[in-house]
């Protein structure tokens, strides 16, 4: 049971409270606040902050949260070889929603596109894609990306193809239901009785009606490319070690994990609440969206 | 069902393809071939030709293609380089591990999934399913290596009552297992929580009632057989993501299994294990969800009927 599983058919049990009750929770908002924050830090934070990944200074080897250094006091400690650990959080986050958003943004084009015109056609196009689906379906979307980025050379794109290459399959999978659905809607039927061609048809009729769903899928999507992500560097594996990303921050600090705690525990705690946010978010669209289509 | 059947074993025969042809892609494409990894950096140019002869390097691409697949068929990968035995051989050998960790992580997610759901599905919208829910979401969203992690910090280092890696003994087995349950306990507890939330307004619940059953005589004899199909089903077909999470959680515990195996030969760029392993893992796949979805079938006659469309 994957995300799009769950947007395809997870219908809202009967004991799902009516909406209005849930409608004005001040708590709701915390996640949205969260994710603007993370969202605001990597974006103006490597600015403010001046940090270099591959530089060392040996004195200011795991000194705890709150040590001065020669550059200004480091607030979350530093790490075996002197960097700031609240540097590498900050710039960590930038390479963690670059990275999502690449993947999720590739994933999606693809998919919606090869899901539509699968659901739109029929025939040969669609046992094409379809058996494309079931076997990426069946094969761990993580492994294939460990032997995709842990071979090929090293770098951001590499590791954003990676990610996309299993990614693009809920996508896909919902789109082409959706499709198939809408396309006996009346008012298809009617563009095509008047005339419009089928690619018109397809973009004007039918794709407008997959958007609530796509995003409701895509910011789960986000949650788990951040997630995996993290997991790659943190198996050193994909990213070059002059990026700055919390996967490799928490593996560096595995070492010395008994005595300078910080290294690994705030990357990590960071990489954290981001994807349980995102994920809130993303649970919070789906049920919108599932309820909506009923 | 043999039709059902047949179908189902064609997209298995049809992934096990995808991969293998995916992988045959992917290390051409890698920098240095097998020649030049084994021999190592100071090797000769005309050291690294011969052995390229020797693996049939320098054959056309298509040729070692077929070649290749015909090895894969008879299940030989050729020999590691860095443990200079066949690939085959050091990947069965760690297989046994993996399986232990899976199984025990099954078994955790199964019993710890299914009474949460219980507990938050028999009073919908309750404060408590409120809660479980909340929870359960929570779970599904943590990294499992840096829960990992955060155990190994916690139960190894700081109070030390489990040992934080290595395998071979039941404590060691603690710490990986239930790390990687986490994700499929939330999963089976969600699965289950709407299962049986459905379930307790059907009619015959009611009748069990108006029987005179007890709430629990009504909850296990009726309620919890009745969402237990879709509960099964998800397990089986969670093999994939189990054993791809496995992979990462045997890195973290330095558990002696195919996963962190695969990361190992991956990193060494040792080709013949990375092929061995990731076929080993997509037969297991496919061989497990080809059971679930015979059991499924089995289960429930409409999903038979659909495939047939």
């Amino acid at each position: 049971m994957t995300q799009s599983d769950i947007l395809l058919a997870e219908a809202p049990g009967p004991a799902v409270p009516p909406a209005r009750r849930r409608r004005r929770r001040p708590l709701a908002a915390i996640p949205y606040v969260i994710i603007g924050i993370y969202v605001l830090a990597a974006a103006i934070g490597p600015v403010l902050i001046d940090y270099d990944p591959v530089a060392t200074e040996v004195t200011e080897r795991l000194l705890p949260p709150g040590s001065a250094t020669e550059s200004g006091t480091a607030w979350l400690g530093t790490d075996a070889v002197g960097r700031d650990v609240l540097a590498q959080v900050v710039y960590g986050a930038r390479t963690s929603f670059i990275i999502g958003i690449a993947v999720v943004t590739l994933c999606g084009l693809i998919g919606v596109a090869l899901g539509a015109i699968a659901g739109y056609s029929g025939g040969l196009s669609d046992a094409v894609v379809s058996r494309t689906i079931d076997i990426l379906m069946a094969f761990p979307g993580i492994l294939l990306a460990i032997v995709i980025a842990g071979l090929l050379e090293r770098g951001m794109h590499v590791v954003i193809i990676a990610l996309s290459v299993g990614g693009w399959v809920g996508f896909a999978r919902l789109s082409r239901s959706i499709t198939m659905s809408t396309r006996e809607r009346d008012w298809v039927d009617a563009a095509r009785i008047m005339g419009v061609s089928k690619s018109a048809t397809l973009t004007r009729h039918i794709v407008p009606f997959l958007a609530g769903s796509v995003v409701a899928l895509a910011t789960i999507e986000l949650a788990s490319a951040v997630l995996s992500e993290a997991a790659l560097s943190f198996l050193g594996l994909g990213l070059p070690p002059d990026i700055v990303s919390w996967g490799q921050a928490i593996a560096g600090g595995r070492e010395h994990l008994g005595t300078a705690w910080w290294i690994t525990v705030f990357p990590g705690t960071a990489l954290t609440i981001l994807v349980i946010c995102i994920g809130l978010v993303g649970d919070r669209l789906t049920r919108r969206f599932t309820r909506k289509r009923d | 069902m043999t039709y059902f059947i047949v179908k189902r074993l064609a997209i298995g025969l049809l992934t096990i393809w995808g991969v293998v042809t995916a992988v045959f892609i992917v290390v051409r494409l890698a920098p240095g071939d097998q020649a030049t990894v084994a021999l190592g950096p100071d090797a000769t140019a005309a050291d690294i030709e011969a052995l390229r002869h020797t693996l049939g390097l320098d054959r056309p691409l298509l040729l070692q293609y077929f070649s290749y697949l015909g090895d894969v068929v008879r299940f030989d990968f050729g020999e590691s380089y860095r443990f200079g035995r066949p690939a085959m051989d050091q990947v069965i050998e760690r297989f046994p591990a993996t399986v232990q960790l899976t199984l025990a992580a099954t078994v955790i997610a199964i019993v710890a999934g299914l009474i949460l759901g219980v507990v938050a599905g028999k009073k919908p919208g309750s404060a408590l399913d409120r809660a479980v829910s909340t929870v359960a979401l929570g779970l599904q969203a943590l990294p499992p290596f840096w829960v990992g992690i955060m155990f190994i910090l916690i139960f190894a280092l700081q109070l030390q009552v489990l040992p934080s890696a290595g395998g071979g003994s039941l404590a060691n087995l603690v710490l990986p297992a239930v790390t990687l349950s986490i994700p499929f306990t939330a999963l089976v507890a969600r699965m289950t929580r709407s299962g049986v939330a459905e379930t307790m307004s059907e009619a015959f619940v009611q009748t069990a009632r108006s029987k005179g059953l007890t709430e629990a005589q009504v909850l296990t004899g009726h309620v919890v057989k009745n969402s237990l199909i879709p509960v099964v089903t998800v397990v089986g077909l969670q093999v994939g993501t189990l054993l791809g999470g496995a992979v990462i959680i045997e890195t973290v515990f330095a558990w002696p299994g195919l996963g962190s195996l695969l990361v190992s030969a991956v990193g060494n760029r040792d080709y013949a294990v990375v092929q061995a392993a990731t076929v080993l893992i997509a037969l297991c796949v496919i061989v497990l969800n080809l059971a679930a979805d015979m059991v499924n079938a089995k289960l429930d006659p409409r999903i038979r009927l659909e495939a047939r469309r």
